[in-house]
């Protein structure tokens, strides 16, 4: 059976919030359309937008988290990779302040998973240094 | 518009269990349209079949069938996307052999949405709808009344607001060639914004377009910057037409003027002012 639809969603690239169509074509995607009744982007779609999909099955991206060991890069699980850093920042925590930890947020990013992410900053970290990458 | 929907779900489920899907529009999540691939298999979906708006679905079929060259699909298309199909064919981006054609006939206030000139189908065996007179097109129209200076200064004005996003090529239908003429730094310099005067992005286009535009305007619906591009591509059809006497679209057995050597006198030299 063939199987060609269209999921759609929001441009991963800036706070627009353009919408668009993401081309699956057997389980594959294959291309963005821009969503034409969709009431932010109206059809519309910037560069970025155009090529959303083409980082997702890259062949460069990774698949797993990284963990430096010994100087080299080392594929890790995601529970191995959230201790080590949930242990990092506590400890950095516990010796200088949880003021000394600082928060980037991304427009990459939904506004629910930013608000995850600012509540993580002042509820669990302890600071209110959060901002946005774009002020990187 | 409604009054399709029925009939035109019908003409699907006919030629569903014929063929291995037919591509046509869903409504999805908010309301949003989209192409999609009608199967036998989940012929439930068709509830959610939609008409409007028109999206580029002759691109996705090419998608289609470029991974399943031996695939027999249908395809709803109204005139512009079937004239687009037939152009597609010519230039060997697949088979009509096993592509069956269900022409949806355009509504009035669909015509004048985009400003068509032909929009009732001439292809397609199967055709829902009642096919309709086109409308003039007043944006071109007025184009025509202004004098040369007007004019180059009316394209500066609506290039200056490019913001090169590529989407009037990726989303047109006759936009197929593997190696891109926009993507070479010879002619378009990557990252430059506004574009020079003379934008060679826009110029290189309209000559890649000549006799290939099939008019579905989906250039123009999808420019951010609202640039009127339908205006020179069918000015550019119009001489086409004069020169070469060939629409794109129309004839299936007509072979397109690129892909012939005319010799002096096959064609006629028109002298046309521009």
């Amino acid at each position: 059976m063939i199987d060609y639809s269209s999921v759609l969603s929001t441009c991963p690239y800036c706070g627009t919030g353009c919408g668009l169509q993401l081309q699956v074509l057997d389980g594959r995607l294959v291309g963005v359309l821009p969503a034409k009744n969709h009431p932010i982007s109206e059809g519309g779609l910037c560069i970025k937008g155009w090529n959303a999909h083409d980082f997702v099955q890259h062949d460069d991206r990774l698949r797993t988290p990284l963990i430096r060991k010994n100087g080299k890069l080392v594929e890790a699980g995601w529970d191995e990779a959230l201790s080590l850093v949930a242990e990092k920042l506590g400890a950095i925590k516990a010796a200088s302040g949880p003021d000394a930890i600082a928060v980037l947020a991304s427009a990459k990013c939904t506004n629910e998973e930013n608000y995850v992410l600012q509540k993580f900053a002042r509820a669990v970290v302890g600071t209110n240094n959060i901002d946005h990458c774009a002020r990187l | 518009m409604s009054d399709r929907l029925p009939a035109l779900r019908a003409a699907i489920e006919k030629l569903l269990p014929e063929v291995d899907g037919v591509l046509g529009l869903r409504t999805g999540p908010a309301g949003i349209v989209a192409p999609h691939l009608f199967v036998k298999e989940r012929a439930a979906t068709l509830d959610a079949l939609a008409i409007w708006p028109k999206e580029p679905v002759p691109d996705v079929l090419k998608k289609i069938l470029k991974a399943h060259p031996t695939a027999k699909l249908g395809i709803v298309c109204r005139r512009c996307e079937e004239r687009g199909i037939v152009e597609m064919a010519k230039h060997a981006q697949f088979s009509l052999e096993n592509v069956t054609l269900i022409g949806l006939q355009c509504t009035h206030d669909e015509a004048v949405f985009c400003r068509c000139s032909k929009p009732a189908t001439i292809h397609a065996k199967i055709t829902v709808g009642t096919p309709i007179e086109g409308v003039p097109d007043s944006v071109t129209d007025d184009f025509l009344k202004l004098d040369r200076d007007a004019r180059l200064a009316f394209w500066k004005e609506h290039f200056l607001h490019c913001i090169k996003c590529y989407g009037c090529r990726n989303v047109c239908p006759q936009c197929f060639c593997n190696v891109c003429a926009l993507e070479d730094e010879t002619w378009v310099e990557t990252g430059r914004l506004p574009m020079p005067v003379p934008p060679m992005y826009h110029l290189v286009r309209a000559m890649h377009m000549t006799a290939k535009c099939v008019a579905c305007r989906e250039c123009e619906e999808t420019c951010p910057a609202g640039i009127p591009l339908a205006i020179h591509f069918r000015l550019i059809a119009r001489d086409v037409e004069a020169m070469f006497k060939y629409e794109t679209g129309a004839v299936i057995t007509q072979s397109p003027p690129q892909l012939l050597v005319l010799e002096e006198g096959e064609y006629e030299r028109t002298g046309l002012p521009h």
